[in-house]
């Protein structure tokens, strides 16, 4: 029996909590086996990924201290990916934030307690403009996002590397690419003792709630997710299609800038060639796991951040190399992708031709 | 003293023995590390992959040469590839946390991450290398690979008949300085009128950029190549488009055969067994070792046969002397490409100008970024 | 300079275009057909170090340069499975698959990081056969987008593959084929940077070319002939700055390796700006299609 697809009105909520879920167990067991033909044992794979990592109340705090640039980032890119505006430059976004915090920290140290809350406007301020390129490119011109936001990450990466490497090289690191270590009231006051949880991860937890508020009650939010999935209809009520462009493209880019201030000013303490092990790309695939609300990607930013830490102590124990976790990544994304067919469309059993008559969608049958 | 017995003699004979020991002890545990009883745990972090020759390749020579000399008494793990910064201190934390007893950070961008995680694990004997921070328990450990490198320029110089040298360098720091000034006045010393162009790729390890930057270096006349980059692309790119190359770290003739003149390399295997068999016996101290040639820590090998032997016996009273310490190749004057006179006739440059040399000799074409 | 050294730099431009205009000339017919692979950097690692590892395994460049191809083609059928049978998302599928192949790709030059091959040998002036074969691919493919039957079908799926449904095309098939072929390309690009260019394997070695290669596309306007162009100009740029700081010039060398990018982004907007009528992107372009769903 043919089946043909037939799109859904609405996901079940139990599927679309199922998805993510099933994607996740899919993944855990490619793994494993994977794991397995090497020559390495579910047990000492699944100790050295998930139990190893968070067995002391350090690793809880590296777990948070690592979850947080990417619940930061994601909650911001969920409003623009809601709205089908493509934000692929929070990589970028997150550097200029991280220059721009960086900046303050190195020249105006005077400025005492005020440094720190300067330096963290000053991040999604950073941000912010970085991310107001595309805004206005595709506002005005209506040029693709997707390209302009992505080659402006690059652009970024080249500009931090200019930075470091020439006027904020550090004038005592003997001509190392890297600045000078920040002073003390440039960094992010420790939250706990010996361990690294800093201000910024409340900063992760303020962004997540002002998400969820903003999708809740927001009209501008209602406005955006019907932008999002039905354009057209969008424009008929009236809504504004450059205003949806310039806030769904600011929030990420505000949110990015915000995670590198946030990055250089407390678990790094100064500038480098490389502050960021990929938060923007992975911040996108965790705004996807999580289904793009906040609950789900807080919950989303926990599990990748729980495979990177797995990864690093694999690394060390059973030298697995550091590559794993982008394929982790990668395969998760793929499951979900898939799983997804399965929430957004239903199989429906095509029906011989009764009377000659072709038989039709019921949607359209009443049309 | 005559009216105590023989017992009570004893007995004090013990307790001050006791007390000795128990002094000892207690001041390995002021430094915080005790004498071992269990096999040493030793762990390395390196910065790029091991391969079959290069910067960590020798690294890891070394850390067989110590496993093979202390046996059961030491228990060693290497993790490969941790790219500086933000990374490192996981990896140097992770091994802290997993009890580990001495670690070998061999790259100088861990050097910040080294100290963090040292603070906090003062337990933990940490060294350094090329790095210049030290604290309690952090030492740091370099080698005089200039002096290697000066024998090579004098190969260099006698052999290349453009008299024109590249060099594909990581970043300007003063170690790569030294080696590149170095080479140019071991060069000129063979041939006064030698020049010397850099091209810096930004990266220790990035064998594609190496490339380019020595196919760009051999467009514009440079017919011998270095590098103080992590792989063996310069040799390979020197072998195919059938110019002079000299080898760093290792050996590298396997990968040009016919280009390969000579190679400075490496050898870090005699301070890693010293260092882990001091801290096993609880005398480690921290420090700066900064070895040489006298030492055995730095070679120049595998000279190839084409190089005639008046060369070869130049460069090995060269070596003599260095290793006996009557000649240095900073020995003034020492002109920068400027024309500034950084250390007279007659004296020698100190330790510490040569740590923070940001400056080209004579010969070097263009400047160092400011 | 000397003639033979301006030969040598021309050479060394050629090569250093050849990977981004074959890599861009896959994804330039896969986009013509309405598909956006973001995943080009994947598809390009896993060609690169597939290719290697046949060759060292077996001591053909042949077989390497088919091992590459392979390798693409395998990704870009996992890519046309989720976009065209789940009909997922272009932009974050294409993200997956770069995750998956960069990783995937580590995972396995793990074993070939020392190894190393015979490199190819140089042709004519120092350029190998490969990369004047790309010039000749390019031409073909110009030929049969513009003057083929073929060709303006497939442009035809990609600006309203509904209409061309209707027409009796077929859709889907058009765009799979599209799709591996840009796979192919792609992997083959990746291996000739691991069997030509610099004849080994390191992680990560395409060095976001795969990214530049999108650009590419897009500041080409979907012309085979003003990639090409491109493709010479942008790997030109590489060399340039290195050449520059050989010469003791002073220019800043982000600014030279940051101009792709930019010129981009300035190609993107120049061509939003035309008005219609004109060549512009193909207007289905990322958009997922299914033949029985309204659109």
């Amino acid at each position: 029996m043919r089946c043909r697809l037939a799109p859904r009105e609405s996901s079940p909520r139990w599927l679309l909590l199922a998805t993510p879920v099933a994607a996740i167990a899919a993944t855990l067991a490619c793994g494993l086996l994977a794991g397995g033909a090497v020559g390495i044992s579910p047990a000492a794979a699944i100790d050295a990924f998930f139990l190893a990592p968070v067995r002391d109340w350090y690793g809880l705090s590296e777990l948070l201290v690592k979850a947080a640039p990417l619940a930061l980032i994601a909650s911001g890119l969920s409003i623009g990916f809601r709205a089908n505006v493509w934000n692929i430059g929070a990589e970028g976004q997150l550097v200029l934030g991280a220059i721009a915090a960086s900046g303050l920290a190195l020249y105006v140290p005077e400025l005492g307690p005020l440094l720190l809350p300067a330096m963290v406007l000053a991040g999604g301020l950073g941000g912010l403009a970085w991310s107001a390129v595309p805004a206005w490119l595709r506002a005005r011109f209506g040029a693709s996002e997707i390209l302009v936001s992505l080659m402006l990450s690059y652009v970024a990466l080249l500009l931090l590397s200019y930075l470091v490497h020439g006027p904020w090289r550090d004038p005592a690191g003997y001509n190392f690419p890297e600045s000078a270590l920040f002073p003390p009231q440039a960094l992010m006051p420790v939250l706990l003792d010996d361990t690294r949880l800093h201000l910024g991860t409340g900063l992760a937890v303020l962004a997540l709630a002002a998400a969820w508020t903003f999708g809740a009650r927001s009209y501008l939010a209602f406005q955006m997710h019907v932008a999002g999935i039905a354009p057209g209809a969008a424009g008929y009520a009236g809504f504004s299609a450059p205003r949806v462009i310039w806030v769904g493209l600011l929030t990420g880019g505000t949110a990015a800038g915000l995670a590198g201030a946030a990055e250089v000013a407390g678990p790094i303490g100064q500038l480098l060639p490389n502050i960021s092990p990929g938060y923007g790309y992975a911040a996108i695939v965790v705004a996807f796991v999580g289904r793009l609300h906040p609950l789900g990607i807080g919950l989303a930013s926990l599990l990748i951040a729980w495979l990177y830490l797995g990864a690093e102590t694999a690394q060390v124990r059973l030298s697995v190399p550091s590559s794993i976790t982008g394929l982790a990544q990668g395969t998760l994304l793929f499951f979900l992708l898939t799983a997804d067919l399965f929430a957004r469309y239903r199989l429906e059993p095509v029906r011989p031709a009764q009377n000659g008559k072709v038989p039709t969608c019921p949607e359209t049958a009443a049309l | 003293m005559g009216k105590m017995n023989w017992a009570a003699r004893a007995t004090r004979k013990i307790v001050s023995a006791g007390s000795l020991s128990a002094l000892a002890l207690l001041s390995g545990t002021v430094f915080g590390i005790q004498a071992q009883a269990e096999p040493l745990k030793v762990g390395f972090v390196y910065v790029s992959p091991i391969g079959d020759a290069g910067w960590t390749f020798q690294h890891e020579t070394g850390r067989q040469a110590l496993t093979a000399a202390l046996g059961p008494k030491v228990a060693t793990r290497f993790v490969d590839k941790v790219p500086e910064g933000a990374e490192a201190e996981r990896v140097i934390r992770q091994f802290a946390r997993d009890g580990y007893d001495l670690i070998f950070t061999t790259s100088f961008g861990y050097m910040n991450p080294t100290i963090k995680v040292a603070k906090r694990f003062p337990k933990i004997a940490f060294e350094h290398a090329t790095g210049y921070k030290r604290a309690a328990n952090v030492g740091t450990f370099n080698v005089r690979f200039y002096e290697g490198r000066y024998l090579a320029g004098l190969i260099a110089g006698s052999q290349s008949k453009t008299g024109v040298a590249g060099y594909v360098a990581a970043f300007p720091i003063p170690e790569v300085v030294m080696g590149i000034n170095a080479f140019t006045r071991g060069m000129r010393a063979s041939n006064p009128d030698a020049e010397m162009r850099v091209v810096w790729v930004n990266s220790w390890y990035d064998p594609g950029r190496e490339r380019e930057a020595a196919a760009a270096l051999i467009a514009q006349g440079a017919d011998v190549v270095t590098h103080h980059t992590d792989s063996t692309a310069v040799v390979q790119t020197a072998e195919e488009k059938g110019v002079l190359a000299v080898g760093y770290h290792s050996d590298m003739s396997k990968y040009g055969p016919n280009a390969h003149l000579a190679a400075v390399t490496h050898h870090w295997g005699a301070h890693y067994i010293k260092v882990a068999k001091a801290v096993r016996a609880g005398t480690w101290q921290p420090s700066n070792v900064w070895g040489g040639m006298k030492d055995g820590m730095v070679k120049i090998e595998a000279i190839h046969e084409r190089v005639p032997a008046t060369v070869v016996a130049r460069v090995r009273a060269a070596e003599d002397r260095l290793r006996a310490g009557t000649f240095h190749p900073f020995a003034g004057p020492v002109v920068d490409n400027t024309g500034v006179v950084r250390v007279p006739a007659g004296s020698v440059i100190t330790d510490e100008a040569l740590s923070q040399m940001n400056y080209y000799v004579e010969g070097v074409r263009g400047s160092l970024r400011k | 300079m000397s003639p033979e050294s301006a030969l040598l730099v021309l050479a060394a431009v050629l090569a250093a275009g050849t990977p981004l205009l074959l890599a861009g000339l896959g994804e330039l017919v896969a986009e013509r057909a309405g598909v956006l692979n973001l995943g080009l950097e994947g598809m390009m690692l896993l060609g690169a170090v597939c290719g290697f590892a046949a060759c060292v395994e077996t001591g053909s460049l042949g077989i390497g340069f088919a091992a590459a191809m392979g390798a693409g083609v395998a990704l870009a059928a996992l890519f046309a499975a989720l976009v065209l049978g789940c009909l997922a998302n272009h932009v974050v599928t294409g993200l997956a698959l770069t995750l998956f192949g960069t990783g995937l790709s580590a995972l396995i030059g793990l074993k070939y990081t020392a190894s190393t091959i015979d490199p190819l040998a140089p042709l004519i002036g120092g350029a190998d056969a490969f990369a004047l074969g790309t010039i000749v691919l390019t031409g073909a493919v110009a030929v049969i987008l513009a003057r083929t039957k073929t060709g303006l079908i497939l442009r035809a799926v990609g600006d309203d593959p509904a209409s061309a449904h209707a027409l009796g095309y077929p859709v889907r098939s058009l765009k799979l084929g599209a799709i591996l072929f840009g796979g192919a390309l792609a992997g083959l690009a990746g291996g000739y940077l691991s069997l030509a260019y610099t004849p080994l394997w390191a992680e990560g070695m395409t060095a976001g070319r795969g990214w530049i290669a999108l650009a590419l596309v897009v500041f080409a306007s979907w012309h085979p002939g003003k990639l090409l162009l491109g493709a010479y100009l942008f790997g030109g740029f590489t060399i340039a700055q290195l050449h520059a700081q050989s010469l003791g010039l002073s220019a800043p060398a982000e600014l030279l390796s940051a101009l792709p990018y930019l010129a981009t982004i300035v190609a993107v907007v120049m061509l939003s700006r035309r008005s219609r009528g004109q060549e512009n992107a193909p207007a289905a372009l990322g958009k997922a299609y299914h033949p029985r769903l309204e659109n």
